[in-house]
């Protein structure tokens, strides 16, 4: 049996005067999946997140979260949800607990639980310690950390993300997406996660969905976004030249080839195999010293996705 | 009411972290309290309590008070990036609106019956030659409820600029304008009045007397709050609040 859906919107749209940010969008999210909304900036990832949310009333089509509609349940949908948006939304004058501690109250929890929760959530990001300290002197890095355990706070159903690792280092952003993926298993929350890391997608969602200029181009699981590339082929050794390539172009089954950094990279159609093309550059006087063949990344298939939208 | 005592709370968490300190945020406090319940009591002595006049002077004070810490109330939340996040928690409209103003209320009323509190207490340590020195009645009441209603005034107009200005400083240039606006318009206004106008008012305020120029006032304070509170119900919208 299918997961039941948790976010279905159908041609939902947020006009701005002559600008539409978000443009006819369908979509279905199953329960308990993180699902990825993927898009390059401005492409309508955070509206889309604020029409969820009820924030802002769609120009056009309708949206249901866990069963409400966005324009006459937002309160519901609030309730039930929990959200780290485009800013960590934290008090920087008060300290972690104080913050956890507003927002608890916020969500009617007693006294005890409150405690408890708190105590459960900022011992495993490594912040109890510190609990006592104003935000504002924290790094970027534990301010986001502390931020996703506020929006999970009050065990939501649906946990809205909007590029939690943006504004980070890499060694940061590894870090976080390595507790939130733990996190988010623990707590068996459904996640709409939006950005713009392609690896960080690729790494913690189920489920992705691309859009550009608030239109949806692709949705499927990474691994069948990824099915529709074509395959990559890398092949280093020496003699490579311009003949090589025009050779390999010639040959059946080879969409695009290309020298990069003294290696011939490769783009083949479907059956993709490479031992004939490596019998033709060594008879052309190449030497083979290895082949590298794989299906495009999800990097891949986005770019390829936003250079056909233009 | 839960939520909006919850709101509330955090905006007196944060009244009183002043600059991330709650040392820095009790210190302003402690001057505050200085100024209006030693230094000035000290000055006037016996007639700090004989004067009743004065009562007026305590619908002003929390203008003052009131005014800067409200300014904050949603510009600062803007400039800091916090009001999305708070928008998009289950709170209420009301609840949000409701507990900022509480706080700012509560604030600047809590300040001044301590002001007065601590005031009485000086005057009566120094300027005592017999028996306490205690306020009139109509200072008594006036005095607290002009003060009540002056906080309120601030918090509801303070709220309504906030939630309009972009950043802090503008909320609070703003209502500085409107805080000096509402003490020298009347002045400067009663000054300019031919002379016999001005003493037909005299005359007139003489006739109602302190008791009746307090309820004058308090009816006059009680329309603006409930009239700046309206205002601020109506502009509070969540979708502009998110696109502003």
């Amino acid at each position: 049996m299918s997961a039941p859906v948790i976010i279905r919107t159908e041609g939902l749209t947020r006009a701005f005067g002559s600008v539409r940010a978000v443009d006819g969008l369908d979509l279905e999210v199953p329960a308990g999946t993180v699902f990825g909304f993927l898009g390059p900036n401005g492409a309508g990832k955070t509206t889309t997140i604020r029409l969820l949310l009820g924030l802002l009333e769609p120009t056009g089509g309708r949206a249901t979260v866990l069963g409400c509609d966005t324009r006459a349940e937002a309160g519901r949908i609030r309730e039930q949800s929990g959200a780290l948006l485009e800013h960590h939304g934290l008090y920087e004058r008060l300290s972690a607990e104080q913050n956890l501690e507003f927002y608890a109250r916020v969500w009617r929890m007693s006294r005890a639980a409150r405690a408890e929760r708190i105590r459960a959530l900022l011992q495993p990001l490594g912040l109890w310690e510190r609990r006592g300290e104003p935000v504002g002197r924290w790094s970027r890095g534990m301010k986001q950390k502390l931020a996703v355990a506020r929006a999970l706070l009050h065990k939501p159903s649906l946990l809205f993300l909007d590029e939690p690792t943006a504004s980070l280092d890499p060694v940061a952003a590894a870090t976080l997406r390595d507790e939130l993926s733990t996190l988010v298993q623990r707590e068996g929350v459904t996640v709409f996660l939006t950005t713009h890391n392609l690896a960080e997608a690729e790494r913690l969602c189920g489920r992705v969905a691309v859009i550009k200029q608030g239109r949806l181009l692709a949705v499927g699981h990474p691994d069948e976004l990824k099915a529709r590339s074509a395959t990559r082929a890398e092949i280093s050794g020496r003699g490579f030249t311009d003949a090589t390539l025009a050779l390999l172009r010639g040959r059946p089954g080879v969409v695009r080839a290309d020298l990069q950094n003294g290696r011939i990279v490769l783009e083949l159609a479907e059956p993709a195999e490479t031992a004939p093309l490596v019998a033709a550059i060594v008879q052309h006087g190449g030497l083979v010293e290895e082949v590298r063949k794989d299906k495009g990344s999800l990097e891949d298939v986005f770019l390829t996705l936003m250079e056909e939208e233009s | 009411m839960g939520d909006v005592l919850t709101v509330a709370w955090k905006e007196w968490r944060e009244l009183l972290q002043v600059g991330g300190s709650v040392r820095g945020g009790r210190f302003s406090l402690v001057i505050l309290l200085a100024v209006f319940g030693v230094f000035l009591p000290l000055q006037a002595g016996a007639e700090w309590v004989e004067s009743p006049a004065t009562v007026f002077y305590w619908g002003w004070v929390p203008l003052m008070l009131v005014g800067s810490a409200v300014a904050d109330s949603f510009a600062g939340e803007r400039e800091r990036h916090t009001l999305e996040t708070l928008l998009a928690s289950r709170l209420a409209d009301r609840a949000i609106l409701l507990g900022k103003i509480g706080a700012a209320i509560s604030y600047g009323w809590g300040l001044v019956l301590l002001m007065l509190a601590l005031s009485l207490v000086t005057v009566n340590v120094t300027a005592r030659t017999g028996p306490l020195l205690l306020f009139p009645w109509a200072f008594a009441i006036g005095a607290p409820l002009l003060a009540l209603l002056g906080a309120g005034l601030a918090a509801t107009a303070g709220v309504l600029v906030s939630l309009r200005a972009p950043t802090v400083r503008q909320a609070a240039q703003t209502l500085n304008v409107g805080v000096l606006l509402l003490v020298f318009v009347p002045v400067l206004g009663m000054q300019v009045l031919p002379d016999a106008w001005q003493a037909q008012a005299g005359a007139w305020a003489m006739s109602v007397g302190v008791q009746g120029l307090v309820w004058l006032a308090a009816a006059f304070l009680a329309a603006l709050d409930l009239s700046c509170l309206a205002a601020a119900f109506a502009r509070f919208r969540r979708a502009r609040l998110v696109l502003d």
